[in-house]
């Protein structure tokens, strides 16, 4: 019965539990459902053993989809808790579970994922190549972010959620202020996760730097893959910060440690800076991508090539670089010397400047264009003045003097939704839209979409401007609760109805992608935007082989060239193409992570020797393992391609 | 026509808001620190109002002008590379205003980092803020007397906070008199503060520490020196001395309501700067320093202050 106990939730409620029959039931019902349509083949051969970056970008989605949902219950049930003072909803160790997990499920398994889904998607689509670099290594990347998330998840229901912030500052992370494994779960969840966002970073470095079409010089790539390829680098930069301070926590948790105990030498502060020297950076790599798929959409829509193509790469190169010397602005209230403040200050103030550089090109690539109110294209244009706002805010934050007064306040807050939201959400709802024909080979429904954006839009102003306001009267964030004299009342009340209008807008976005599924017409033409570059070049959906031709590239905008300036994109005749096979290895490797994960956690150590032992022979078997990969035939591309149409309509 | 409305009511509406902000703690500063620190948010709201203004009317102006359904069929949008002068304006716009709020950005810093303005000279009031889950301890070794969760301060005089915690890292602020520091375990950080006028105020731990965190606030009354002087002498005569095992039961997790005593837990438990600092690692068993070290240390302490 010891054994057993640890496994119990430290601070149950009728919530918990009927989540936890919940998540029983659709366990059981999608076993069912798999066994009864007979799906189990198809479900291994199809999607778990797949290495092909297409598929894996829509598992990618498909996770994100679901962690959005999960993040997104979090925040109603935050903003119904503080819709109005005193309130009993939740409890204070509720409330601090749900803005702990909201937080690590929105940046690091929701933002993430679906920005790693349109970077898998498009990228190779967009270079002209067949696959990534690494394929089965791509896979791992998946499957290992996919079991983190999933580790992460199964908290709340076995043994309870972290609780002390998505940023665990130490000590109150440690074990003397919380005793119970939910930070257990924090700690390695997220280093899972992040191994597997690094190898993603490596394997699209690679796959940038050497699988480009002949003709692509650095300078002739789409904005997109320029975004994929100056984030990868920062990922390889930044991510192993993370995993150094991961395992040091884990450390101090498991294992006594002193790294960052109040006692003995540890240092507090040591958490903290190494966070941010990793946070900071990942700010901008979940923006940096979120700005290439704006600097797809709005080219496109507006028929206009994109303005300041140099100075738009100068800036994010300039960005990746200056990501690395802000990080201490998150925390200019730690006591450090009016010296170090300003120059931090300094700092963070002159990365506005790349960005703004960027805000005009967009609206200069607007001017003289012909501009078309599509669903995607909507939300590109939401995009400008809500980004421009929070853009501005974090100039005002960066004024460390004012930062005494707004760091840890509501304001903060609403400062980094109003970044992240409208950047980063925006972008990947926008470019979700945009690529759907060529994920699923039909288009999701305009109208449908254009309500999902408008309530999205409005729910957002009201849900986060009130809080600029709160936060400069005086509400600190992560307070669970107010009395009815501080007068916050009306303005939370404003933002809980903003919450429930952007919940109404995910509805409508599920919907959308039901009544799609049932009423689009399937017979879409490959280029359905009237679009600019490669990936639109080939058909919809896209052959496992992405390219029956290798194209060749001219400019910026080949794709474009093709169609209208008589650019010939593909030249020769077929040829046999070489594929990298399916393997179930790293969907094995990384449940047996899953298992090494969970013992960890509960310290079960036999198990944990055991999942370690299962890993180094998942890697043996790799390293042992002879697969060449296979050849699709002449005769296969020749009736695929016919079954399309041609690879050569463009001509 | 329809834009002009929905500009007016959005001008509208920026209007009514600005001015209901009068009211808000930190936009109301009762001392020189916040209104410092007033005095930039206003100047950056100004300024960001001009940039957020120009972008969305140059969206404003490109969406009404070059929307499809606007335009001639034949119409066929041009290639542009781009602009020097144009690059050049949207490049150099935005460093002449960094390089602006960098100077104001560096000029505030250093003052809300030192005594403030007006009040050099005179001889600060040292109190130590420290926190535990979840109450705050001020002790005033001038005075030599102690309350828990409330804050008496005298007007008028610079008052040098001295925070530490007992605990996880918690951040003291009392919006009205100037922003935020952090109080932490391994060392002691000073926020200097002062009050112009006599009143009532809120503060609070800001910086998330738990379950307890929500209630975590402490209540702040600025008075005059007389005023301030007649309450230690009051507390004198009827509080009782803190002593170490009174203490030891206040720092367990929980919550509490305003206590007075006289004497301070420093005598005790000393605050870890200098010597019995967190990072100085041969000293960190020495937290049952002799309370003559620690007298000496004070006294070096104010001695240099005196200067």
């Amino acid at each position: 019965m010891g054994f057993f106990s640890r496994f119990l939730i430290p601070n149950p409620s009728p919530v918990i539990y009927s989540s936890m029959v919940a998540i029983g039931v659709t366990v059981l019902l999608i076993i069912v459902g798999l066994t009864h349509f007979k799906k189990w083949f198809f479900l291994w051969s199809g999607w778990l053993t797949t290495v092909d970056h297409k598929r894996i970008g829509i598992m990618y989605l498909i996770s994100a989809l679901l962690m959005l949902f999960r993040g997104g219950v979090d925040a109603v049930m935050m903003r119904a808790q503080l819709a109005v003072p005193d309130n009993k909803l939740l409890d204070s160790q509720h409330y601090n579970e749900i803005f702990s997990t909201h937080g690590v499920v929105m940046i690091l398994f929701m933002a993430m994922p679906y920005i790693m889904a349109l970077m898998n998607f498009v990228v190779p689509l967009q270079i002209g190549a067949r696959d990534v670099a690494f394929p089965r290594l791509n896979a791992i990347s998946f499957w290992l972010f996919f079991m983190g998330a999933m580790l992460f998840n199964i908290s709340f229901v076995i043994g309870g959620s972290p609780d002390a912030g998505w940023t665990s500052y130490f000590p109150l992370a440690g074990n003397e202020f919380s005793p119970h494994v939910g930070t257990n779960y924090y700690m390695i969840g997220i280093q899972i996760a992040g191994i597997g966002t690094l190898m993603t970073g490596i394997n699209f470095l690679t796959t940038i730097l050497k699988m480009r079409a002949p003709g692509m010089t650095l300078m002739k790539m789409p904005m997109f893959t320029w975004s994929a390829l100056v984030t990868s680098i920062i990922i390889i930069f930044a991510f192993p910060v993370l995993t150094v301070a991961l395992i040091m926590g884990t450390m101090d948790r498991l294992f006594a440690t002193k790294f960052f105990t109040m006692t003995e030498g540890g240092m507090d502060m040591l958490w903290a800076n190494l966070f941010w020297v990793w946070g900071h950076p990942e700010v901008y790599i979940l923006i940096l991508p979120a700005f290439g798929l704006f600097s797809e959409i709005i080219p496109t829509f507006s028929r206009r090539n994109l303005y300041g193509y140099r100075s738009m790469v100068a800036s994010m190169v300039f960005i990746s670089i200056y990501s690395f010397f802000v990080w201490t602005h998150h925390f200019f209230t730690m006591g450090q010397a009016a010296y170090v403040n300003s120059i931090f200050s300094i700092t963070t103030m002159v990365i506005a400047i790349p960005t703004g550089i960027k805000i005009f090109n967009w609206l200069f690539t607007m001017w003289k264009g012909r501009i078309r109110f599509t669903v995607p294209m909507l939300y590109s244009i939401g995009f400008i003045p809500l980004f421009t706002i929070g853009g501005v805010t974090g100039v005002m934050l960066a004024m460390s003097a004012a930062d005494y007064q707004y760091h840890n306040t509501m304001f903060l807050v609403a400062h980094f939704h109003n970044v992240i939201i409208p950047g980063v959400v925006f972008a990947v709802l926008g470019a979700g839209t945009y690529y759907w024909p060529k994920m699923f080979g039909f288009m999701l429904n305009e109208r449908i979409g254009k309500w999902a954006f408008w309530f999205l839009t409005i729910g957002f102003c009201l849900a986060f401007f009130p809080m600029y306001i709160t936060g400069l009267d005086g509400q600190a964030r992560r307070i669970y609760t107010y009395s009815e004299s501080t007068g916050f009342g009306p303005l939370n009340m404003i933002s809980f109805i903003g919450a429930t209008l952007m919940a109404i807008s995910f509805v409508l976005i599920v919907y959308t992608i039901y009544y799609s599924i049932r009423h689009a017409p399937r017979d879409v033409s490959d280029d359905p935007w009237d679009a600019r570059s490669l990936e639109w070049a080939t058909h919809n959906p896209v052959p496992e082989y992405n390219f029956a031709i290798i194209p060749q590239v001219n400019s910026r905008e080949t794709f474009w060239d093709a169609k209208y300036k008589g650019h010939e994109l593909f030249k020769g005749d077929y040829e046999k193409i070489h594929m990298p096979n399916n393997s179930g290895v790293p969907f094995i490797m990384s449940c047996i992570f899953f298992v090494f994960g969970f013992a960890l956690v509960f310290s079960i150590w036999f198990l944990a020797i055991i999942g370690l032992i299962g890993i180094f022979v998942c890697m043996a078997h790799r390293s042992f393992e002879i697969d060449h990969g296979h050849y699709i035939s002449v005769e296969e591309i020749k009736e695929t391609e016919a079954k399309f149409g041609g690879v050569n309509k463009w001509k | 026509m329809k834009t002009k409305w929905v500009l007016l009511a959005i001008l509208s509406t920026i209007v009514n808001v600005l001015s209901g902000c009068e009211s808000l703690a930190v936009l109301d500063p009762k001392g020189p620190q916040a209104q410092t620190q007033a005095n930039v948010i206003w100047l950056s709201i100004a300024i960001m109002a001009v940039i957020v203004i120009v972008v969305c009317a140059i969206l404003v102006f490109v969406l009404t002008k070059y929307r499809d359904s606007k335009l001639p069929k034949e119409y066929e949008p041009p290639y542009i590379e781009g602009n020097h002068v144009v690059e050049t304006i949207i490049v150099g716009v935005p460093i002449l205003i960094v390089i602006f709020f960098s100077v104001v950005s560096v000029i505030s810093n250093n003052k809300v980092e030192a005594t403030p303005e007006g009040y050099k000279g005179q001889d600060p009031l040292i109190i130590y803020a420290s926190s535990s889950d979840w109450k705050w301890h001020f002790s005033y070794p001038e005075n030599d007397i102690e309350t828990v969760n409330y804050l008496y301060i005298p007007t008028n005089r610079p008052l040098e906070f001295k925070l530490y915690s007992f605990g996880p890292i918690t951040s003291f602020w009392i919006p009205q008199l100037g922003g935020q520091k952090y109080a932490m375990s391994n060392m002691v950080t000073t926020l200097h503060l002062a009050a112009d006028e006599s009143g009532e105020m809120m503060g609070r731990n800001a910086n998330f520490s738990g379950k307890g965190f929500a209630e975590n606030t402490f209540h702040v009354e600025a008075m005059s020196q007389d005023k301030f002087d007649e309450w230690v002498k009051e507390v004198k005569e009827t509080a009782k001395p803190i002593t170490e095992v009174r203490f030891k039961e206040l720092l367990k997790p929980g919550h509490e309501g305003q206590l007075t005593f006289t004497g301070t837990h420093l005598d005790f438990s000393s605050a870890p700067e200098g010597e019995n600092a967190g990072h100085h690692h041969g000293s960190s068993d020495s937290n049952a320093n002799s309370k003559g070290e620690h007298m000496e240390h004070d006294q070096e302490k104010s001695a240099h202050n005196h200067e």
